[in-house]
């Protein structure tokens, strides 16, 4: 019984980052037919590819005619962090090495910040967190570029809320708790924010990468809690 | 052509999930660096908000800013973080009915 509690706990934890994504990969379906994507290219992209921004950003080189090489080169630039995201999670959680290459697959920057908030990781309970995220990624990708004509742009432009609610409605609870970690997340959010001043060609995932190291390594300075409670 | 990008975008974005994961499993890392990893969420989260949520409409700011402070409101009253999204999406939705 401990699996079904660790599955439902997952899916629980997923639910805010499928309705995050869905009107997200909409959007990329939409924009994939405009490029000229077939749904089962659109949809082949989400399968294999699974990361929103470097998608969005492919679409943009090929409808500018780059090369194939220039596309791949800036995919593994943009999703470098997970390189971090993926040792970060590594620590927490321990499975057989065979989920290893089905869960590490999973890892976006949504379902580690989820997965890192949860009590209790079990592989199970990631795999339910990134499966949802992942139907909702792919069946979004899929219908949008269906039904590209049928969709009202207003209502998916509201949803872009969701991912950033999604962020505050994890960090407000930790922040309730103990105030260390509210104070780390405003130190990134300001590094980040000059970063985007100061260099304004820096792309935003090395500026997550950048505000995200060293605020997180102001961690270390902070006093360290009696039994540790973060 | 398309299926050569894409097996090349696989590949880039699977291999930088896959191999630390691997590597993790046996590792254990000095305290220090987990000192530093247990803050990284965090740390991501606020750098994940901030400044991106001020792009929701690149023109208008105080949009995005304004979902913000409403996303954050709702979450101190009412801790579900599934609910905190649906209540932001209509809140933006209202918003936007209001401003047009």
């Amino acid at each position: 019984m401990k699996k079904a509690v660790d599955l439902q706990k997952g899916f629980r934890a997923g639910l805010p980052i499928a309705l995050g994504y869905l009107p997200i990969a909409v959007t990329f379906g939409i924009l994939a037919k405009q490029v000229g994507l077939s749904a089962l290219e659109a949809t082949g992209m989400s399968l294999w590819v699974f990361a929103g921004a470097s998608q969005f950003l492919a679409l943009k080189l090929l409808e500018s005619g780059v090369t194939a090489g220039e596309i791949i080169l800036s995919t593994l630039f943009i999703n470098f962090r997970h390189l971090l995201m993926s040792a970060s999670l590594s620590q927490q959680l321990k499975t057989a090495r065979g989920s290893a290459f089905v869960l590490s697959f999973g890892i976006t920057d949504e379902t580690f910040v989820v997965a890192c908030l949860e009590k209790k990781l079990t592989g199970l309970h990631f795999f339910a967190i990134i499966l949802l995220a992942y139907l909702a990624w792919t069946a979004g990708s899929l219908g949008g570029n269906l039904f590209a004509a049928l969709i009202p742009v207003s209502l998916v432009s509201g949803m872009t809320i969701a991912l950033y609610a999604m962020f505050i409605g994890l960090l407000i609870p930790s922040v309730k708790k103990n105030w260390k970690p509210g104070i780390i997340a405003a130190l990134s959010a300001l590094i980040a924010w000059t970063l985007t001043r100061a260099v304004p060609r820096l792309s935003p995932g090395w500026i997550i990468v950048i505000a995200t190291l060293i605020a997180s390594a102001a961690g270390i300075l902070l006093p360290q809690a009696e039994k540790d409670s973060t | 052509m398309i299926w050569l990008i894409i097996l090349g975008m696989f590949a880039v974005t699977y291999i930088p999930r896959l191999i630390p994961f691997l590597l993790g499993q046996k590792l254990q890392l000095p305290g220090w660096v987990q000192r530093w990893l247990k803050y990284f969420p965090y740390a991501a989260l606020g750098a994940l908000i901030f400044p991106g949520i001020l792009s929701i409409d690149p023109d208008r700011p105080w949009i995005g800013l304004s979902g913000g402070v409403f996303a954050a409101l709702f979450s101190l009253i009412i801790g579900n973080v599934t609910a905190v999204v649906a209540a932001s999406i209509v809140f933006m939705i209202i918003l936007e009915r209001i401003i047009h």
